[in-house]
């Protein structure tokens, strides 16, 4: 806090914010203070709906009023020129400061560039908006500054399409979009959250080396506390619209004092899987067995008669085999193959050429008639909560379908099995009427686990299961499903991008990269000792608490 | 396994879904949509009830009455002919309620099913089959409809059934956006690796989430339905003379608007009401067929 004293530039105190609704007022922000310096970064961190997306853009008029209300508190943001509070300044001054001294960096950068203008022209807007420069002489800049950031051939790149971009590249783009008017604050909420974890690590050192090099603040707003603990000095962490703690970031990474920070850091997945009782079974007789798989993907035409776009393969000539009881992760980044795989095994996605067979039983030769037996022993888990279960069935509904199908029971006792169900995965009874939407992320991928179990299956593909919570809801659901893998004899193919999730969970892992396994091995050997270059560059770019 | 009492009444019953019951549940809460659903309720009795609560019969003329205003023999008047317009509005919802409800329902059941399918399967066969969709766009429908009349000859039920083959088409198109934004999702996913086939798919994942829009458009079809009717009775392709139905009422009250105004006000005030009841019936469906929408 020293620091922040001598050269502060942005001073937040008993900020609160409430939002109305339905129900009532719904506090999403109680009596928040932060200061931060030049030269310096704080992070804000905090699971999905802590209220740090709100506490920063209420500063910079981008909450809806109504419904927000911004209840109380003073934010004195000190430029070299002048000082003023932007919580009571008009809207034409906030627009003055946004984009000119205070800048936004957002989560997800495909949403936030225009597709139908260049990179170009929108990188030059500002400069014309703010600081009424010719176009030539913004585009001049606006090309030096895309260098800066890392884009190759920035001349020509400059007219180009957001869509002609790379996720990372794009990314860089809303850099040098956010630091083309020279802001003194910088606000980046989430700005590597949808990327692969190697741009995600060149991302913050171009975050840090920017920041350092130009002295502008930097307010980082992040569910992720190990990205955190390598770009930030200091963090704050809210849950519920408090900051509950806050300190330098070796003082709360070593010592934190309040029992939710401890929480959070205990949540975060890291060292190997816990000794397990049981062991995979033998070698030679694998459950799963893949051979030379191989998926590609037609094009699909655009119409009757238009011709098909060329293909993609997706999965190249893939081998591996999954034993009885063995939880064997697949790690690669998006657009590695690792999800088609997933869906080619369980032949949700026929594959083009190759073998996949459960327990000697071939599957890619069979009719869906045939292949609705076995289907009752290998079930799917999959990524976003909010999305694998129908919004219109009921928690008994989604659960008693496969059971009825199946004819695992009878429609007379079929409520004590879905009971019996629910307890294996850690749900109240009582919530058995509940549409998905009264559940929380958690709680939704309980119920879209209990769904996976109910057929007493043998294989389970997981993909991505645990990506779309919040860190200490990922702890809960990856010990439960931990323990079911235990308690059913589960095995289990679980695909992950997270390297940490994933050593903490799997016994072997693949690694995959552009739709080859490149390499294969027991967790912590591997770990140890990569032996391809691409795990070792995965590896290395992993952040650590 | 024990169970309290309270967890027992909450259990679901062991038949039916339980989207349908809950959603009887919420509609019950809505008072507008109660209303619209009484009003309908009354109209189709009264409808079916005419010819025994009616005290004049629909032809019976009284040409020395002539057009006479709303009195206490004849409450809501008498048309030019002297007949009495209570009994022929009533008659009247007879012709335009059936033709408005069983020529939706048409509609309904053959878009919702082409239009699903075509979303269902995609590529190819979702191309053909919306191309033949455009084709039928495309196509005159007066054209369509006379064809029929010419090789069928005059029939009320075909009638019911031109109307609904014309209907579905637009029906087919929203289903069918519907459902192919719905089989991306992974819910769908989920059903196909539980095993379950394509028509278990379309009928418990698919159909349930398309009926927001369906319902709405239902009941905008409806109305737009029943003055089909009297377009195609006014060029003597529908009902004729001196049966009657709301249409054709409304379309003779314009002729006599300014003479004798009752004889445009209360038809076309049947017709508004009906119009209204279904609208708040449609708008309390829909959410009440929605678990998303507001909880009281």
């Amino acid at each position: 806090m020293s620091k922040a004293k001598e050269d502060s530039i942005l001073s937040v105190t008993d900020l609160s914010i409430c939002f109305k609704t339905r129900n009532g007022l719904t506090k999403a922000v109680k009596s928040v203070d932060f200061e931060i310096a030049r030269g310096e970064t704080l992070a804000i961190v905090g699971e999905s709906g802590s209220g740090k997306s709100v506490t920063c853009y209420s500063l910079l008029g981008l909450i809806p009023q109504p419904p927000g209300v911004i209840e109380s508190g003073t934010a004195q943001f000190t430029t070299e020129e002048d000082k003023r509070d932007l919580l009571s300044s008009d809207k034409a001054t906030l627009r003055s400061l946004l984009g000119d001294k205070i800048a936004v960096i957002f989560q997800d950068p495909m949403t936030c560039l225009n597709p139908y203008l260049t990179v170009g022209e929108q990188l030059i807007e500002p400069l014309c908006q703010h600081k009424n420069q010719s176009r030539s002489q913004a585009r001049e800049r606006a090309i030096e500054l895309l260098e800066e950031v890392g884009i190759k051939d920035a001349e020509t790149r400059f007219g180009s399409y957001p869509h002609e971009f790379s996720g990372g590249m794009r990314q860089r783009v809303m850099i040098a979009m956010a630091l083309i008017t020279e802001p003194e604050l910088l606000i980046a909420d989430e700005p590597t959250t949808a990327l692969d974890v190697t741009i995600q690590a060149q991302i913050l050192e171009l975050l840090d080396r920017l920041k350092k090099q130009r002295n502008i603040a930097l307010i980082f707003i992040s569910h992720d506390l190990s990205v955190v603990a390598s770009i930030a000095e200091r963090v704050a962490v809210m849950r519920a619209g408090e900051i509950v703690e806050s300190g330098d970031t070796q003082q709360i990474f070593q010592q934190p004092q309040h029992p939710y920070t401890q929480q959070l850091l205990a949540s975060v997945p890291s060292g190997p899987k816990p000794r397990q009782s049981f062991q995979p079974g033998p070698a030679d007789q694998p459950l799963l067995r893949v051979e030379h798989l191989k998926t590609v993907f037609q094009g699909s035409s655009a119409g009757l008669f238009a011709p098909r776009p060329p293909a993609t393969i997706a999965v190249d000539d893939v081998s591996f085999e999954l034993r009885h009881r063995e939880v064997l992760g697949l790690v690669g980044e998006s657009g590695s193959g690792k999800s088609t795989l997933g869906r080619s095994v369980i032949q949700l996605i026929k594959p083009t050429a190759g073998s996949v067979s459960l327990d000697g039983q071939e599957l890619t030769q069979l009719r869906p008639k045939q292949l609705k037996p076995l289907r009752q022993r290998m079930q799917m888990i999959f990524q976003d909560p909010y999305a694998s279960l129908n919004p219109r069935m009921t928690v008994f509904d989604t659960l008693a379908e496969p059971l009825l199908y199946h004819r695992i029971a009878k429609r007379k006792n079929i409520s004590a099995q879905v009971l019996a169900l629910m307890d294996d995965v850690g749900l109240a009874h009582a919530d058995i009427r509940k549409y998905p939407h009264e559940f929380s992320g958690g709680q939704r991928q309980r119920i879209a686990i209990g769904r996976a179990i109910a057929t007493k299956p043998e294989l389970i593909i997981a993909d991505e299961p645990v990506s779309a919570l919040d860190v200490t809801i990922q702890a809960q659901i990856l010990d439960l499903i931990l323990a079911l893998v235990e308690r059913h004899n589960l095995s289990m193919l679980f695909i992950s991008h997270d390297l940490s999730v994933v050593r903490s969970i799997a016994d072997r892992v693949l690694v995959m990269h552009h739709g080859k396994l490149v390499e294969s091995g027991a967790t912590e050997a591997l770990w140890a000792a990569p032996s391809a270059a691409y795990t070792r560059s995965l590896l290395a770019a992993v952040p650590h608490l | 396994m024990e169970n309290s009492p309270l967890l027992e009444a909450a259990l679901p019953a062991e038949k039916g879904s339980s989207l349908w019951r809950d959603a009887w549940h919420r509609l019950q809460k809505n008072k507008m949509a109660l209303l619209g659903l009484g009003v309908m309720v009354t109209m189709c009795i009264a409808a079916l009830l005419t010819p025994w609560i009616t005290v004049y019969g629909y032809e019976e003329q009284n040409l020395l009455l002539g057009a006479s205003p709303p009195s206490a023999e004849h409450w809501l008047g008498t048309d030019t002919l002297g007949r009495d317009l209570l009994t022929r509005i009533l008659y009247g919802s007879r012709i335009s309620l059936a033709v408005g409800f069983i020529a939706t329902a048409v509609a309904l059941l053959i878009g919702v099913i082409y239009g699903t399918v075509a979303g269902y399967m995609g590529g190819r066969v979702d191309a053909a089959m919306m191309r033949l969709v455009d084709i039928l766009y495309a196509l005159p429908f007066m054209i369509f409809i006379i064809l029929l009349m010419v090789i069928f000859g005059r029939n009320i039920l075909l009638l019911f059934l031109a109307i609904g083959a014309v209907e579905w088409l637009t029906m087919a198109r929203i289903v069918r956006g519907q459902v192919q934004s719905l089989r991306q999702q992974e819910f769908v996913e989920a059903a196909v690796s539980i095993g379950l086939g394509p028509w278990a798919i379309i009928r418990r994942h698919l159909i349930p989430n398309t009926l927001g829009p369906v319902i709405v458009y239902t009941t905008l079809t409806i109305p737009n339905v029943m003055l089909l009717e009297s377009f195609l009775s006014f060029l003597g392709l529908g009902i004729q003379p001196p049966q009657s139905s709301w249409g054709l009422l409304i379309s003779y009250g314009v002729e006599t608007m300014e003479e004798y105004p009752w004889l445009l006000i209360f038809p076309g005030l049947a017709l508004s009401i009906t119009l209204f009841a279904l609208n708040f019936l449609g708008d309390g469906l829909r959410d009440a067929l929605d678990p998303r929408a507001a909880k009281d």
